[in-house]
């Protein structure tokens, strides 16, 4: 029974961790700038097909996930640069809009690229066998997805917490008019954090492909879960992302487990009640109070 | 307004109803092409009721599109035949279901009310996907039989009953929604999308305003979706998609919002566009549909309807330039 609850809580933490990872970018994103941006499942697509393409034809598999945060950085530079500056200023509306069209472009181009078929990344042979962890054999990927969340978890918690660019990061999400007031240059923190945010997800894309199957739908499909993600935990707040990614995880595997009609339901009922109950989510920054 | 003016505002206003009928005449072996783009224009148009003009961010329209589809189809399997009930019993869903989902989520607004919308559609879709029992889940609902429309106008394959019945229940549609955006209180709407607390202030029920529109763009959209049953004779489970409220979206916007007229020119270039280019190759529409997306917002904020005065705003600028040299 033990062992058994133990199975479950590393399904929902390994499946949490990659919702943390993609979804992580989203909210400081959208916490710092306001903005309403649905196209971030994209980058994490993409990152996932470079990580594919790279894999399936013999590259190293750790080089495939630098070089998918690579692409997807750039990709994020230059998009952010050319498409997003104009919409801050713009209404919800425009926002929404204009990032469903991203949305509908990378469909159509990796559909194109790609074919419409899933897309697999090949992981590494020691990757794909259970390892015996104590209690039972569990799959060695789900370890390495907890493991890889971790390590990028606490590195972005040290960074924000105590760099200078996080006292930046966190007192422009907190404040963009007053940050601005003092002499920062938000719009530049923003183009880094978004560069920075698209990397993640692209990582993010391209490990946890295994859980998170690539194919042209990703990016619409999977964007509902990443947007639940930001928005429960509160927009611009990492620790709320990372407390709402690891709680869906984990009520996402336990729905599965033992009511697998209803699970989706179990999901969508949560946050149904959990955003009627508390509209700005579970651990809003201070200045959405 | 001068007489011209007048006249010309006459014109357009007959414009797509005239195109409607010589288009009835003229491409009798397209009819159903244009049903479908008549659907879509009473779609968008109920979503530019709670969209454009009460500024509801919803990307949960596919909900009572789907609703009212699945409620036409298993009313004519079910109970009776009739197309005429059955519409009225998809509406009568559409708007319980959009009076109860409006009272819970309107209070909100911005992201959490978009994932509020977001969510509830998911539900939706998950539960047509599960009990296929009464909606044939991803088979889609099939075997839908109807009789004739007043027990006089037979449906038959080419289409023309269906095309007629299209045409009158979207002009019924369009009248009632263009008496509610230019009435008292579809100003108050448009007051209420720029500022909701200064119309709280004023002394406007804002949450019972909204529930209103959103109730009767609910009806509309539940109409579209019995009208696309009744046509097709077939719900595919795709109704209820992100993908569905995506589209329909973007028909409105590329029309332009807060025009009524926004949805007709939407509707059709959309549709028109979509066939044109996935005959050359099936995932190129979805390309051309996200860059004339990204190009609208970017470049005119009104929708294609604004094109001729974006370009006027243009030549302003130029002439303003070349005069300061």
């Amino acid at each position: 029974m033990l062992s058994f609850a133990l199975t479950i809580l590393l399904d929902g933490i390994s499946y949490g961790m990659i919702l943390f990872l993609i979804s992580v970018g989203l909210t400081v994103t959208m916490g710092l700038m306001r903005i309403v941006n649905l196209a971030h499942g994209s980058f994490a697509m993409i990152g996932g097909y470079v990580a594919g393409y790279l894999t399936q034809h013999g590259g190293n598999f750790y080089l495939a996930v630098l070089a998918a945060a690579a692409v997807t950085a750039m990709l994020g530079g230059i998009v952010e640069m050319t498409i997003y500056r104009p919409l801050y200023r713009k209404g919800e509306l425009a926002q929404v809009l204009l990032t469903v069209g991203i949305v509908f472009v990378a469909t159509g181009a990796i559909t194109g690229v790609f074919g419409a078929f899933p897309y697999p990344v090949v992981f590494p042979a020691y990757l794909t066998r259970p390892i015996d962890i104590g209690f039972r054999d569990y799959p060695a990927y789900r370890l390495f997805l907890i493991a890889a969340g971790a390590v990028i978890a606490a590195a972005l918690w040290f960074v924000i917490d105590n760099s200078i660019y996080g006292a930046r990061l966190r007192a422009a999400v907190d404040n963009p008019r007053m940050a601005r007031a003092v002499g920062m240059n938000v719009s530049l923190l923003f183009t880094g954090t978004f560069v920075v945010g698209c990397a993640l997800a692209g990582l993010g894309g391209a490990i946890g492909a295994g859980i998170l199957s690539l194919e042209p739908a990703y990016a619409l499909k999977y964007i509902v879960l990443f947007l639940v993600v930001v928005i429960v935990g509160g927009e611009g707040s990492v620790e709320g992302s990372f407390v709402a990614a690891m709680a869906l995880g984990i009520i996402d595997t336990i729905g599965k487990y033992f009511v697998a009609e209803a699970a989706p339901y179990l999901l969508y009922a949560a946050v149904f009640g959990l955003l009627l109950w508390r509209p700005s989510g579970l651990l809003p920054p201070k200045s959405a109070i | 307004m001068t007489r011209v003016r007048r006249g010309l505002a006459a014109i357009g206003h007959a414009l797509p109803w005239a195109v409607a009928i010589v288009y009835f005449y003229a491409a009798a072996s397209y009819l159903s092409f244009g049903t479908h783009v008549m659907i879509w224009i009473l779609f968008a148009m109920s979503l530019d009721l709670a969209l454009g003009y009460a500024g509801i961010l919803t990307l949960g329209h596919a909900g009572f599109f789907g609703l009212g589809a699945y409620a036409a189809g298993l009313f004519a399997i079910h109970l009776s035949p009739d197309p005429i009930l059955g519409h009225l019993a998809a509406i009568g869903a559409a708007v319980l279901f959009g009076a109860v989902s409006g009272a819970m989520i309107l209070h909100t607004s911005g992201v959490t009310l978009l994932m509020l919308t977001l969510a509830i559609v998911s539900v939706m879709s998950e539960y047509a996907n599960q009990a296929r029992a009464l909606t044939g889940g991803d088979d889609g609902l099939q075997g839908i039989r109807l009789g004739p429309i007043f027990g006089i106008f037979e449906f038959n394959i080419f289409g023309k009953t269906a095309y007629v019945y299209a045409l009158i229940v979207l002009f019924s549609w369009f009248l009632l929604a263009w008496r509610i955006v230019h009435s008292p209180f579809g100003r108050s709407l448009d007051g209420i999308r720029q500022n909701p607390r200064r119309m709280r202030a004023i002394g406007t029920p804002v949450w019972w305003r909204l529930l209103a529109i959103y109730t009767i763009s609910a009806a509309m959209a539940g109409s579209a979706g019995a009208l696309s049953a009744h046509a097709t004779r077939f719900v595919g489970l795709s109704v209820l998609s992100l993908l569905t409220s995506g589209i329909v979206t973007v028909v409105l916007i590329l029309g332009g919002t807060r025009r009524i007229y926004g949805a007709f020119l939407g509707a059709t270039i959309y549709f028109v566009v979509q066939d044109y280019s996935a005959k050359i190759s099936p995932f190129f529409w979805e390309f051309v549909v996200g860059f004339m997306l990204i190009a609208t917002v970017l470049l005119f904020e009104g929708g294609l309807l604004d094109l001729g005065p974006a370009v006027l705003r243009l030549r302003d600028r130029w002439r303003v330039a070349r005069e300061q040299k």
